[in-house]
């Protein structure tokens, strides 16, 4: 699993890789997350407003404040344990 | 996530009684408090500088509260993906008429500025016509009307929603004229942007509910300090500062301290819950609409963090072309008022 946290910096950026983190510590899932601060890589996801969660790849929420829950529920479809 | 999210929309329903007795009484409240329990002296200094925070701050917090939440909700219909479509293709002027009012809609942060300017430079839009989102987005935002409504009254909030338009349309519309194009940093235009895929998911309204709630949670724990520092201040101007003091400096008959106000503004750095409660109490003692307007909207809408994100996509000269065209255009709408006021 592999997690990329999008953002230059802001408040909520910082609140979302935290949130991340946790939720994957407290359920035991393999991954790896990385915050990445470039632009031009932003861009290439097609993000405008951050911060951006991608996970496998795939852009799975741009400028919003999430819930936990959200957040595994995401993960959970990614792994293929619910369709 | 939909059982929870009812249970919020009837607390959201509960609430709403609740707010308006609290609105209309608040004023009685706080002079029983004040007269009543504590016992002040009316008329004191000390004492109308109390009255004048104790009953500010929760009218801002309240009014704060609702109209973060409405704003949240219609929002969750907007996105900067959204707005980006709409504006393909569109011609210079319809185009900044555009984006200025998407601005005040769409859902914005300056800490992605420049994200939100790349999407749009990839997609085609023109130069002049993402100025003017990048100008009517900071400028035009809930907080200030929220409190231009709540301390000046609605007229002075239609007034500064109708300026700060015409000003985004206007600046945009030379920025787009004046083809500034070289003046963007050549990497932006050599990236190639993706799409992101991201499915445009049907909110169902327990959902937008939800989202206003998040909204006000995210603003209102992010701008109460200053919603209070800025009261604080007014507060002691209210007491303590002798009337008419600021017309020898803000009033209308100094020419200069227009230009002047717009100059302070662009290096002073505070959101609109700071400044616009101070802002309140210099008029009161004597400063000119215009001149206080003009210096609202430098330190809103010009500001340096801004510049700075933006000197990552941008070349200097266009920094400073796009303080000036602003700058001038704020300063216009100082002087209009001074001479309408």
């Amino acid at each position: 699993m592999d997690i990329k946290i999008l953002g230059v910096g802001c408040p909520r950026c910082k609140k979302l890789e935290q949130q991340v983190r946790n939720v994957v510590a407290e359920n035991n899932i393999m991954a790896d997350i990385e915050k990445i601060t470039d632009v031009q890589e932003m861009v290439q996801y097609g993000i405008m407003a951050t911060p951006g969660l991608v996970i496998n790849g795939k852009v799975k929420s741009s400028g919003l404040t999430l819930k936990d829950e959200q957040i595994l529920n995401w993960i959970k479809e990614e792994s293929g344990e619910i369709k | 996530m939909s059982g929870k999210s009812r249970i919020h929309g009837c607390y959201v329903l509960v609430l709403i009684p609740v707010w308006v007795l609290l609105y209309l009484y608040l004023g009685d409240l706080v002079n029983y408090l004040i007269n009543d329990i504590i016992n002040l002296e009316s008329g004191a200094r000390i004492t109308e500088t109390i009255r004048f925070f104790l009953y500010e701050v929760p009218k801002v917090m309240l009014l704060m509260t609702l109209i973060v939440f409405a704003v949240g909700i219609i929002r969750s219909y907007f996105s900067p993906e959204k707005t980006r479509k709409s504006l393909e293709g569109k011609p210079l002027f319809v185009g900044n008429i555009l984006a200025s009012v998407l601005g005040i809609f769409t859902p914005f942060c300056s800490c992605s500025a420049v994200p939100l300017f790349l999407g749009f430079v990839e997609a085609g839009i023109p130069l002049g016509v993402t100025f003017s989102f990048l100008i009517a987005a900071p400028m035009i935002n809930e907080v200030a009307v929220i409190l231009l409504f709540g301390l000046f009254g609605w007229k002075t909030a239609v007034i500064y929603i109708s300026t700060g338009l015409v000003i985004a349309i206007i600046a945009g519309w030379v920025i787009g004229r004046l083809k500034l194009e070289r003046f963007v940093e050549s990497w932006v235009y050599e990236i190639k942007s993706g799409s992101s895929g991201l499915r445009d998911e049907k909110l169902n309204f327990e959902g937008r509910i939800e989202y206003g709630i998040t909204a006000v949670k995210d603003i209102v724990s992010k701008v109460w300090v200053y919603v209070i520092i800025g009261i604080a201040v007014g507060a002691g101007v209210h007491g303590y500062v002798p009337e008419n003091f600021m017309a020898g400096l803000m009033g209308k008959d100094v020419w200069w301290s227009v230009p002047l106000s717009v100059l302070i503004g662009i290096p002073l750095y505070s959101n609109a819950a700071g400044i616009i409660p101070v802002v309140q109490s210099l008029i009161e003692k004597g400063a000119s609409l215009g001149t206080s307007l003009a210096f609202m909207m430098s330190v809103i809408g010009l500001s340096l963090p801004e510049m700075i994100i933006l000197k990552k996509v941008l070349k200097l000269p266009l920094i400073f072309i796009f303080i000036g065209v602003v700058g001038t255009g704020i300063i216009i709408v100082g002087y209009l008022f001074n001479i309408i006021y």
